[in-house]
């Protein structure tokens, strides 16, 4: 506990550091071809969805799918604050994502008295009813979609996913997230222990919701459109796809799976009739061989290159 | 003052009287038996205390204030602690972090020195560290401070459940049939462990039990429960020879 920079971190840190120059080396030489580019950017938006998905899902235990949702909030939030009132990236951004982050508390108050299939239906249906709002709303283009100039570069997106996926960490190995982990793990249990279940649950929610909602402005200010057709329920289902292959729980398991799932569905992207198949099956398979996701639980760790500051350990799994 | 006065205590499902018109006065430091046949409304009255069940009827007075209607973890707040009869530990995390739950009502920091990790997070952590390491000690599970909690042998898990509800720093402990699967040494150990711990910690103890050598070994003053009533009061030696009592537990005699 006493060593509050160990080498496990140091190690994440170059490493972290390393994949964002080489990518940007890239970007600057001109040798990434856009393909990829826009495979990259999406991994970051993806990074951002499932572990905040997976904050709601995974350790609190609360199944959400309505996440497509607060992405689509976040979406149009920033681009109305980009494009009617001209405002700054960082502005929008973080109007998308507070906006969202109190979408996600109105939501959670009524919704999260429900247990089970009820939770997973209620914000199934929130995130449709979101959808069908801006479906009907003339001011942000209707059906037709909402142009949104692209401003989002590598560094943005990059960064953004960094420090979300930081502060959900810190969340989750903090007495909060601790007290978030005891209602998935025994809900009576946690009450009787003086923990005021309703209120983590909302406040899991709402964190969720927020970066959710960041995620969305990211996508809006990258991809020169957005429609409501893209925030519907299968999105919340890929996102989810993302947290459970990555393992229910696992922070590192959800930056995993919105990898794979990714680039996975990049790769087919020649082939999209075949796409929903080769998920199909890749969650079969991994339901059969690993019914807990890639890393279950656990956290992927680096802790065999640490000697000191392993104390840490304690509050971490 | 008692510390916990509980009058005319009622609870209905229905049709069904779990707990009626029950009454119980518990002064600071005592240990208290609560006894019955099964289904005689012992645990109903427990979650009742707990504010797991809301009462129909009567007063629950726990330091002189009313506790109706409050929800479980408020009246944890206040100083009342349980355990469970079937162990509801949090079984997938480790010894440690059972404990430092308990801890988290009286953590110190808030949730953005927690996002940012500003050094109030760290002076927290490292405080319920410390605290949940103490209490493991006395509990002698320190050395298993990492393990998880369900692949513990059941006596341990037993421990640990009290030793959780001990950090939520209780002036009154429930506890809902603590030896519940335990053979002869170990209830033997666990009487002892009860004793010490309430002078160590001064607590107040009320606990329900089926084993009657560690009721009636431990308990200063016993109540017995059936059909939801109180039938009999008083120290051991007047409730082993009470005749109720004895009809309670083995039927009436037959002339």
């Amino acid at each position: 506990m006493g060593k509050r920079i160990n080498r496990q971190s140091v190690v994440t840190l170059l490493g972290v550091l390393l994949v964002y120059a080489i990518v940007q080396g890239s970007i600057l030489m001109d040798i990434l071809p856009p393909f990829v580019a826009l495979t990259l950017i999406q991994v970051c938006i993806f990074i951002i969805l499932s572990t905040s998905l997976n904050l709601i899902n995974g350790i609190t235990g609360q199944f959400s799918i309505g996440h497509a949702g607060f992405m689509a909030i976040g979406a149009y939030m920033a681009a109305i604050v980009v494009v009617k009132f001209q405002g700054p990236l960082m502005l929008a951004l973080l109007a998308g994502a507070l906006v969202s982050a109190l979408a996600g508390f109105l939501i959670g108050l009524p919704t999260l008295r429900l247990k089970g299939d009820y939770l997973a239906i209620a914000t199934l249906g929130f995130g449709e009813i979101v959808r069908i709002i801006f479906l009907n709303m003339e001011y942000v283009g209707g059906a037709s979609g909402f142009s949104v100039p692209k401003t989002i570069t590598w560094t943005w997106a990059f960064w953004l996913m960094v420090i979300s996926v930081i502060i959900i960490r810190n969340f989750i190995y903090s007495t909060h997230g601790r007290a978030c982990i005891s209602i998935r793990e025994n809900e009576i249990a946690a009450d009787v222990m003086g923990i005021n279940t309703t209120k983590y649950k909302i406040m899991a929610f709402t964190i969720g919701a927020f970066f959710a909602g960041l995620a969305g402005g990211i996508y809006a200010n990258y991809l020169y459109i957005i429609q409501p057709l893209t925030f519907s329920f299968l999105k919340s289902f890929d996102i989810l796809v993302m947290v459970v292959l990555g393992g229910l729980g696992s922070l590192t398991g959800s930056i995993l799976g919105a990898v794979v799932m990714t680039v996975v569905s990049a790769a087919l992207s020649g082939w999209p009739e075949w796409r929903l198949v080769i998920t199909a099956i890749l969650l079969i398979v991994m339901m059969i061989f690993r019914p807990k996701g890639l890393l279950g639980t656990k956290e992927f760790s680096l802790s065999f290159l640490g000697k000191k500051g392993e104390k840490n350990a304690s509050s971490k799994d | 003052m008692p510390l916990l006065r509980i009058e005319k205590l009622s609870k209905s499902f229905g049709g069904l009287k779990a707990v009626s018109n029950l009454n119980i006065e518990i002064n600071e430091g005592e240990l208290i038996g609560l006894i019955g046949p099964n289904g005689a409304g012992k645990t109903t009255a427990f979650n009742l205390l707990t504010g797991v069940y809301e009462q129909t009827e009567g007063k629950i007075l726990f330091q002189d204030k009313d506790m109706r209607g409050l929800k479980p973890y408020h009246v944890t707040q206040r100083g009342m602690a349980r355990t469970f009869q079937n162990i509801r530990l949090f079984s997938d995390l480790s010894v440690i972090d059972n404990v430092k739950i308990a801890y988290h009502q009286r953590s110190s920091y808030g949730i953005f020195s927690a996002f940012l990790r500003l050094p109030s997070y760290y002076a927290g952590e490292e405080e319920m560290q410390r605290k949940a390491m103490e209490l493991l000690k006395i509990f002698n599970l320190d050395h298993k401070a990492e393990e998880i909690a369900k692949n513990l042998p059941y006596g341990e898990q037993r421990r640990l459940e009290i030793a959780r509800a001990l950090g939520t720093e209780p002036k009154l402990l429930l506890l809902d049939e603590p030896a519940a699967g335990m053979n002869p040494q170990e209830t033997h150990d666990l009487m002892n462990l009860i004793r010490w711990i309430r002078e160590k910690f001064k607590l107040t103890i009320l606990l329900i039990e089926h084993d009657m050598s560690l009721v009636m070994g431990v308990c200063e003053r016993i109540y017995v429960l059936d059909y939801g009533m109180i039938i009999a009061q008083g120290a051991p030696d007047e409730i082993k020879s009470n005749p109720k009592v004895i009809e309670a537990y083995l039927g009436e005699e037959v002339v």
